[in-house]
């Protein structure tokens, strides 16, 4: 029995005047799957997130997602109200700094609800109420629902950007190092209420990172990514307990022991 | 006379303005961009309703200005007598004997009819503006339907005031299609908007021009438990005793002293013609 991936990326290249962002890059992500791109900084793991979600658009090659209603769809070649649309529905975007992807301005409740009134919601206790409830799962006190993003700590930020993008219930995921930029503990804390979610959920998700821990914990399975290249794919732990790859390998050596 | 063009713009600007106010009707709600012309006033007086208005203008019209629903305020008398030396209309202050009524931050009391044209002086187009700063971005909003950050507002101002705490420049939805910002007319105006009479929205620092054509319908944004509400002051006005104007409250002394008075002028003073009369009319030391 074969199942139709959730995302199929084909001969995915992205230059910039020339220069290679990513080349030649091709998968597939099924539903449920965690897919983790690592590798150091200017191998184009961010170019590709970016090609994928529709935020660049890339040189040659195909996104297909299968979407709810038509099947498998080449989203390079939706119309811009299509991908937008999906951009604010089934695909949610965690940017590594929360403040590209909240609104500062707005206070947490609004900015877990403005995709719920972007789709239509006209009610607003059930609006408040849907943020309220997001705003415990990704444990920010319900009492803080009226703060604005400016008065929360990174973390906070943070867990507030991934409720205001899981509320719409989407099903594929796109985080670019989710926990840069913040410290050990809290990062920890991040790394598993994301593993609660994705598991109850049953998301699927794409994570950009140059931390190996974090793929560790998330992804099911690893790609890494060097000069543009994918060099080595697979299951996340055969990945990193046995690289075949010399820069996998060199990349796995390098990780601080504590 | 013979010094200026009929209505101060030259023929062919006016004729550039009628081809976007056509372009406006045509669209109702849709922000028409045009070459907005240098006039003899400063920006935020009424530029760009002043552009609208002379480029439908005829020498048979009767011309009213209002500012604040008053004939008699600095802004309303300059541009009436802009008017009257460069067209050499006939001006009026009865909304009833008026053809073109030029307006800044109301709509008249009095119904308006299809003989009827109402120009709004608009400072910023844009509903979205002070959500999404960026034009590029808020035009794709426009074109591609995408009002759900128009409703984050109204959900600030619940969750911040217990109701919906904006009071004017209510956005509105015309034809189900476009959100426009009505200018700043209190919110008690908006369901004035749906009207017989042809209603034009010039802005002219920001270079737009939209339009509502009679009969156009035109829905203020709400929540469904928070329904739309075109409040006012809980009073009535205390020279000609109306309970459904809009009122202005006037700080009358320095001892805490207030009174309501009608925001349309005109309005009021008709009201007193026929014999209306209000708690505190005739005015202490005035003869009736």
């Amino acid at each position: 029995m074969s199942v139709t991936p959730l995302l199929e990326v084909q001969d995915l290249t992205k230059t910039y005047n020339g220069r290679i962002g990513c080349q030649n890059v091709s998968f597939r992500l099924y539903p449920g799957e965690v897919m983790g791109i690592v590798g150091e900084s200017g191998s184009g793991k961010s170019t590709l997130l970016n090609c994928m979600a529709g935020h660049l658009a890339p040189d040659s090659g195909k996104v297909l997602f299968d979407t709810r209603v038509d099947g498998p769809r080449d989203t390079l070649a939706m119309s811009e109200p299509e991908r937008r649309m999906l951009g604010r529905t089934d695909w949610a975007f965690v940017h590594q700094n929360p403040r590209d992807g909240l609104r500062m301005r707005i206070s947490a409740g609004g900015n877990v609800g403005e995709r719920l009134m972007a789709v239509g919601a006209r009610h607003y206790g059930t609006i408040r109420d849907a943020a309220g409830d997001w705003l415990e799962r990704v444990e920010i006190a319900t009492d803080r629902i009226d703060d604005r993003p400016a008065q929360f700590s990174g973390g906070m930020q943070q867990r507030l950007q991934i409720a205001r993008n899981l509320v719409s219930g989407p099903r594929l995921v796109f985080m670019d190092e989710p926990t840069g930029g913040l410290d050990v503990s809290v990062q920890a804390r991040l790394l598993d209420l994301l593993r609660g979610l994705v598991r109850t959920m049953g998301l699927s998700a794409i994570i950009v990172t140059h931390d190996l821990a974090v793929v560790r914990l998330l992804a099911d399975r690893l790609m890494v990514m060097k000069s543009g290249d994918v060099v080595e794919t697979g299951l996340t732990d055969q990945v990193l307990d046995d690289p075949q790859h010399g820069y996998t390998q060199l990349l796995v050596s390098s990780v601080l022991q504590v | 006379m013979d010094d200026y063009n009929f209505a101060y713009l030259d023929e062919q600007t006016k004729r550039m303005v009628r081809r976007a106010i056509l372009k406006g009707l045509a669209v109702p709600g849709y922000q028409v961009p045009f070459a907005s012309r240098e006039m003899p006033m400063p920006y935020g007086w009424g530029t760009g309703g002043v552009q609208v208005s002379a480029s439908v203008m005829t020498p048979d019209d009767v011309v009213k200005v209002i500012d604040q629903g008053a004939d008699d305020t600095t802004n309303a008398v300059s541009i009436r007598k802009f008017f009257q030396k460069t067209a050499d209309v006939a001006v009026t202050e009865h909304t009833g004997e008026a053809t073109v009524i030029q307006t800044r931050h109301r709509v008249p009391e009095e119904l308006l009819t299809e003989n009827q044209i109402l120009v709004y002086q608009v400072p910023i187009p844009e509903p979205l503006r002070f959500l999404e700063p960026r034009e590029t971005e808020t035009r794709k909003m426009h074109a591609l339907e995408e009002y759900g950050l128009m409703h984050v507002k109204l959900y600030e101002d619940i969750a911040k005031h217990g109701a919906i705490a904006t009071a004017y420049a209510y956005p509105v939805k015309v034809e189900d299609r476009y959100v426009m910002d009505p200018s700043p007319i209190p919110k008690f105006d908006n369901p004035k908007l749906e009207s017989e009479c042809i209603q034009l929205f010039g802005a002219g620092r920001e270079q737009r021009i939209y339009a509502l054509p009679p009969y156009t319908k035109v829905v203020s944004l709400d929540f469904e438990d928070y329904p739309f509400d075109p409040s006012k002051a809980d009073h009535p006005c205390a020279l000609c005793g109306c309970t459904n104007s809009y009122l202005d409250e006037v700080i009358v002394d320095d001892d805490g002293g207030r009174m309501f008075v009608c925001s349309d002028t005109d309005y009021c003073e008709s009201r007193r013609k026929r014999g209306f009369t209000g708690p505190q009319f005739p005015l202490a030391g005035e003869a009736a």
